[in-house]
């Protein structure tokens, strides 16, 4: 098993490392002619007033949050999942009691309009 | 040396420095990065360890969902893109030599373990056992009750975050 | 016979052969080993990804009423191969202010998650790169690690409409990863193991007929996962104007590209590993190189169908799409979980047979139920805008107004 995991690494450095490689042999053909016009930052032909920050919604915290918790109840129903076939009914009513308390607090989350995205 | 060691003790390294640049760097943003890369770490401490279930499962929520939380939130309370601040507090001499004595102590108390030169034995192949694991979860005798209030745990996560980010948008729009 | 039944095992074996004759250890002959295959498996999806942008680009071409290109080789095959030459040649600008290792990451991160996927995948019978026992969740795993990428295109950009870019497009794939994952748990529990090779081995019927809802949406979110349209709102050119990687040129935005496009192949055999039989079909068991070929036939037209969607529909708004997902496609998917636990256990001791019918039908019902619901709470009567007479010019009318009486 550990021989899985030893080529799932390799894997995912040979995967790391070819695209930066190729990156490598474009930085190496390409020209290299920098001017101050060029590395500005680019605002649609603009010049750039300010300081490069952005206003942050709160959507956008909420919407990650109620992913998170539904995340970590699915990666909960996955070893239930795997051991389905071998269950009698009480696990799965217990199962459907895990997943209706999370449906109700997604309704809750709907009611509340932490859903909404304006 | 066999491979298993150098590649703990590379993973092990690289782990303890990520978490030291966490509370370690000047920006923000860039803590949040060495946060990822200290979770990576422990992922694979866990394919290390063979729990391939948890390696996965770490790398899923932690990286997947955590660390964007983090980054969100740091975006949401911070203007992340240009946060330095001085990482030195003043008396740092006396939580250093806390740390040193109990890393000492902790050290010390694993070296009297009768099995600490042991080395790890790959398990068998089907020890890793998913579906038992699954029964064990819903199973009466088993940990049905911490699944079960699990799920009323999260519910709790859930209602507590809107309640104050709803707050928290009548409060500013 | 043999090679001619699995040349691509064949040869692996043969390679495994050689090593051992040299006489290295068997450590090291398997780490070499495990080197060089996951050096061909990936380095053949980075060149395989020349003729998807071919086979892309002419379908779309088609779909548009127009020939795809035309002009480089034979039905322009050699096209995206001079795409490619001239992307290396192009010159890497770097914008001022950036942060260096974020920025250059960032490409790289994004092709190497979609790279992973091919790790787990199980191409034919015998063809595959490793039989992870948690393979369903490694690929949804690698997937968040693009997320990442993202982020770091966004933030290390020093730019803030790429960083309000990268934050829109990170929500979104957050957000579809939800009935993603919840309905790549009805393979599993129809399978009892979360292995990919399992999962293939297991499909009698294929899961498609024995659970339509649950497939339906798990191709809707990967469609959103990969960033394809109709859900592009993170890359559109009307939108935030190429969205977290406008400070990209060169091979690191053609890194992005191909990133893409890999995203899109993966994501179609992904599907048809989890729900159309994978390599299965008459006559792959014994003869593996047919598991292939038989593979690759069913990815194609999955892959057509996404190419599909990009040619026939319009972009959604944000708005649109986070409802889609969080009032649509989460609550059907738990929903969906619910009643296929409940029936396959209800009917556990029935014939095989009667019980994919009989689930095959729950989820037919909750589909028509679904789709109901939905009507119901969409508003389809159209609002009048305007007045329905338009000016008509004729030669002796020509600033004519309707309605107004006067003759010019």
């Amino acid at each position: 098993m550990l021989n899985d995991w030893l080529y799932v690494g390799i894997f995912a450095l040979v995967s790391m490392f070819l695209p930066a490689a190729a990156i490598s042999i474009a930085a190496l053909l390409s020209p290299k002619k920098p001017n101050s016009v060029k590395n500005a930052t680019y605002e649609c032909g603009m010049e750039t007033v300010g300081p490069a920050w952005a206003q942050m919604k709160v959507q956008y915290y909420v919407c990650t949050l109620v992913f998170l918790v539904f995340d970590v109840e699915a990666v909960l129903l996955f070893p239930w999942a795997v051991a389905y076939k071998q269950l009698p009914l009480y696990a799965v009513a217990e199962a459907i009691l895990f997943i209706l308390i999370l449906l109700g607090g997604l309704l809750y989350a709907w009611r509340k309009g932490a859903l909404e995205w304006l | 040396m066999s491979g298993l060691q150098i590649v703990f003790l590379i993973v092990a390294v690289v782990t303890l420095f990520s978490g030291v640049m966490v509370v370690a760097s000047r920006k923000m943003m860039h803590s949040a990065l060495w946060l990822i890369l200290t979770l990576l770490g422990v992922a694979i401490l866990f394919a290390t360890l063979q729990a391939g279930f948890f390696a996965i499962v770490q790398v899923l929520v932690y990286i997947g969902a955590i660390s964007i939380l983090i980054i969100f939130t740091l975006m949401l309370t911070r203007r992340a893109m240009d946060d330095e601040h001085p990482q030195v507090i003043k008396g740092w001499w006396l939580p250093a030599v806390m740390a040193v004595i109990l890393f000492g102590l902790i050290a010390g108390f694993l070296a009297t373990w009768k099995d600490f030169q042991v080395m790890l034995n790959e398990l068998p192949a089907d020890a890793e056992n998913l579906a038992a694991f699954g029964s064990a979860l819903v199973n009466p005798a088993g940990y049905v009750i911490p699944f079960e209030v699990a799920s009323v745990l999260l519910l709790a996560a859930l209602v507590g975050a809107i309640y104050i980010a709803a707050e928290r948008k009548e409060k500013v729009g | 016979m043999s090679f001619w039944r699995d040349p691509i095992n064949f040869i692996i074996e043969w390679a495994k052969g050689l090593l051992a004759g040299i006489g290295w250890g068997p450590g090291w002959a398997t780490t070499v080993g495990f080197v060089i295959g996951a050096f061909v498996l990936a380095a053949g999806a980075m060149f395989f990804v020349v003729f998807l942008i071919w086979y892309e680009r002419k379908l779309i071409g088609r779909l548009q009423d127009r020939f795809g290109p035309n002009r480089l080789g034979p039905w322009g095959l050699f096209q995206p191969i001079a795409d490619m030459l001239k992307i290396f040649t192009k010159e890497l600008i770097t914008p001022s202010g950036v942060d260096w290792i974020a920025y250059n990451l960032a490409p790289v991160l994004s092709v190497a998650a979609v790279l992973m996927m091919w790790a787990v995948t199980p191409f034919s019978k015998t063809f595959f790169g490793v039989n992870i026992s948690v393979g369903i969740l490694f690929l949804i795993a690698v997937g968040g690690l693009g997320e990442v990428g993202i982020i770091l295109a966004g933030w290390g950009s020093n730019n803030k409409y790429a960083l309000v870019g990268a934050l829109r497009a990170v929500a979104q794939l957050c957000s579809y990863e939800v009935p993603f994952v919840i309905s790549a748990l009805v393979p599993v529990m129809l399978t009892g193991s979360m292995s990919l090779v399992d999962i293939v081995e297991a499909q009698n019927p294929w899961y498609i007929l024995v659970a339509p809802a649950a497939a339906l949406i798990f191709f809707i979110a990967s469609v959103a996962e990969t960033g394809r349209a109709p859900f592009d709102l993170a890359e559109a050119e009307s939108e935030i104007v190429a969205g977290y990687n406008v400070e990209y040129s060169g091979l690191k935005f053609g890194m992005f590209f191909v990133g893409e496009f890999l995203h899109a192949f993966t994501a179609s055999f992904i599907f048809v590993t989890v729900f159309l039989g994978g390599w299965r079909g008459p006559g792959a068991d014994q003869i593996p190189v047919l598991g292939l070929v038989y593979f690759m036939i069913k990815t194609f037209i999955v892959y057509f169908a996404l190419i599909l969607f990009r040619g026939t529909n319009p972009r959604f708004r944000i708005d649109q799409m986070m409802d889609l997902n969080w009032k649509v496609l989460t609550p059907l998917s738990l929903v969906v979980i619910m009643v296929i636990a409940l029936v396959d256990r209800l009917f556990a001791s029935s014939a095989d047979w009667l019980r994919t019918v009989i689930l095959l039908a729950a989820n037919l019902v909750i589909l028509v139920v679904a789709e109901r619901l939905i009507r119901r709470g969409v508003k389809t009567t159209g609002l009048e805008v305007g007045s329905r007479e338009r000016p008509v010019a004729s030669p002796d009318n020509l600033f004519i107004q309707p309605g107004s009486g006067a003759k010019g």
